[in-house]
């Protein structure tokens, strides 16, 4: 008889075990899940560790520490009976999708106050990673309009902002077509420079009556391939103090800029050198 | 200035604004928050550069101000991350154009011109950097108590967005 009740005893133990450790494993999988989504569609680190420390809690998970890189996140959980956990994940670098960050950042505002459970949390989880981004020709488009936008506020006339539209509108239907084909980010920038310097040049060869200043023109147009998110991030990661992730991210910022630049100077070089004449 | 001119801005701005929340998959019920956010900030950044003695940096740093404080002020008032308002915000502050230059006058070798734009655009990312961090330091809980006094609720006070 007593032998069976310890016997018993100790099951349940086991049992109880397991359970809470599967429960430690389970919730910290659901946060970083949350914040590999967050990371990956352009959330700061602050935002990514926050929403991670606080799904922990919620879920009762009352030791956690995060350690978070820019293209990295590092967890190690313990709850209150000593079962501890701990993963790494490697998310690289990508594109950007606000509407994303928007709803984990609700969802988390959700758990927080109680009205989620795991599963539900992971269930929604994994719909907000499917949310597909806007209509590609509307991208375009949107492409064309910063161009023609940005142009005008660095002292582009309104003839050259329309050239710049133009190109706008197939430097963001090239990144899009990049995007799909996974090309790697030097060919898209420096094929992406290439292309504007020499639509700008046919524009200019193109419109004899007007003469169109470049300065104004690839300003504008580069703007659908500039990092602005990476770069604005980096800044406010500095500003956070969180240099590491900041510099690995003004880094990849720097460079696109870099390459976009090499592509205009090729164009530039070759056209020179073949017409013999110094423009711009 | 004249008004048509700015008036001319203040269109730019906006739109352009916008355009760059659709490229950043912005949900549409933000554009005209974005677009607000980003012609603010830039018409600061107008106003203060055609003053005497200021230079581009400083109007970067009043720019970012204001952007980042309507941002905040925005987060607590549609109860979504500041990211979504900040990054379209205060993309025409950010040198885009100062950078490019430096990269460009360095690919075609022309360094002297090219140290003058990289220091210059190295300046007018502390001096927005300066911005963020003056804004970022006020409480939250003083947005709260101004902005939302109506909506607020005692759940509200634990889970503000962050920042």
């Amino acid at each position: 008889m007593d032998m069976k009740k310890v016997e018993d005893i100790k099951e349940m133990a086991a049992e109880n075990d397991t359970q809470s450790d599967s429960n430690v494993k389970q919730v910290v999988d659901c946060a970083l899940e949350a914040g590999r989504i967050l990371l990956r569609n352009g959330g700061e680190i602050f935002r990514v560790e926050e929403t991670i420390t606080r799904i922990c809690q919620h879920f009762g998970v009352e030791h956690v520490d995060i350690f978070t890189l820019s293209h990295g996140i590092f967890v190690s959980a313990e709850n209150e009976k000593g079962d501890a956990y701990t993963k790494v994940k490697h998310i690289p670098l990508s594109g950007a999708h606000l509407g994303i960050v928007a709803e984990v950042n609700e969802l988390s505002r959700q758990i927080a106050e109680g009205k989620v459970t795991i599963s539900e949390a992971e269930e929604r989880l994994r719909e907000i990673d499917r949310i597909p981004s806007s209509p590609s020709e509307f991208q375009i488009f949107g492409g064309g309009v910063a161009a023609a936008c940005y142009g005008f506020l660095m002292g582009a006339n309104l003839t050259e902002s329309v050239v710049a539209f133009c190109i706008g509108c197939f430097v963001q239907a090239w990144a899009l077509l990049a995007k799909r084909f996974r090309l790697s980010k030097i060919v898209v920038n420096i094929a992406g420079g290439m292309l504007i310097m020499f639509l700008a040049l046919l524009a200019r060869r193109i419109a004899t009556m007007s003469v169109l200043r470049l300065d104004g023109i690839i300003i504008g147009a580069i703007m659908p391939l500039i990092p602005g998110l990476a770069f604005t991030n980096a800044i406010r990661d500095i500003a956070d103090s969180d240099f590491l992730s900041g510099t690995v991210r003004m880094m990849d910022a720097l460079m696109v800029f870099v390459y976009i630049a090499v592509g205009v100077g090729i164009v530039l070089i070759t056209f020179n050198n073949m017409t013999g004449g110094f423009i711009l | 200035m004249t008004t048509p001119e700015i008036v001319n801005h203040m269109l730019c701005s906006f739109v352009g604004t916008v355009s760059f929340a659709i490229i950043y998959n912005v949900p549409k019920k933000y554009y005209f928050a974005c677009g607000i956010t980003g012609m603010a900030g830039w018409l600061t950044y107008l106003f203060i550069s055609s003053q005497k003695y200021m230079s581009a940096s400083v109007a970067s740093f009043f720019g970012a101000l204001v952007v980042v404080l309507i941002s905040r002020i925005l987060t607590v008032y549609m109860k979504c991350p500041i990211t979504v308002f900040l990054i379209s915000g205060i993309l025409p502050l950010v040198p885009g154009a100062g950078v490019y230059y430096t990269a460009y006058y360095i690919v075609t070798n022309q360094l002297t011109q090219a140290s003058l734009k990289g220091i210059e655009s190295l300046k007018i990312a502390f001096a927005i950097v300066m911005g963020i961090v003056v804004v970022v330091s006020i409480p939250r809980e003083l947005f709260h108590l101004v902005f939302c006094r109506r909506k607020y609720r005692k759940s509200d006070e634990k889970i503000e967005a962050p920042k």
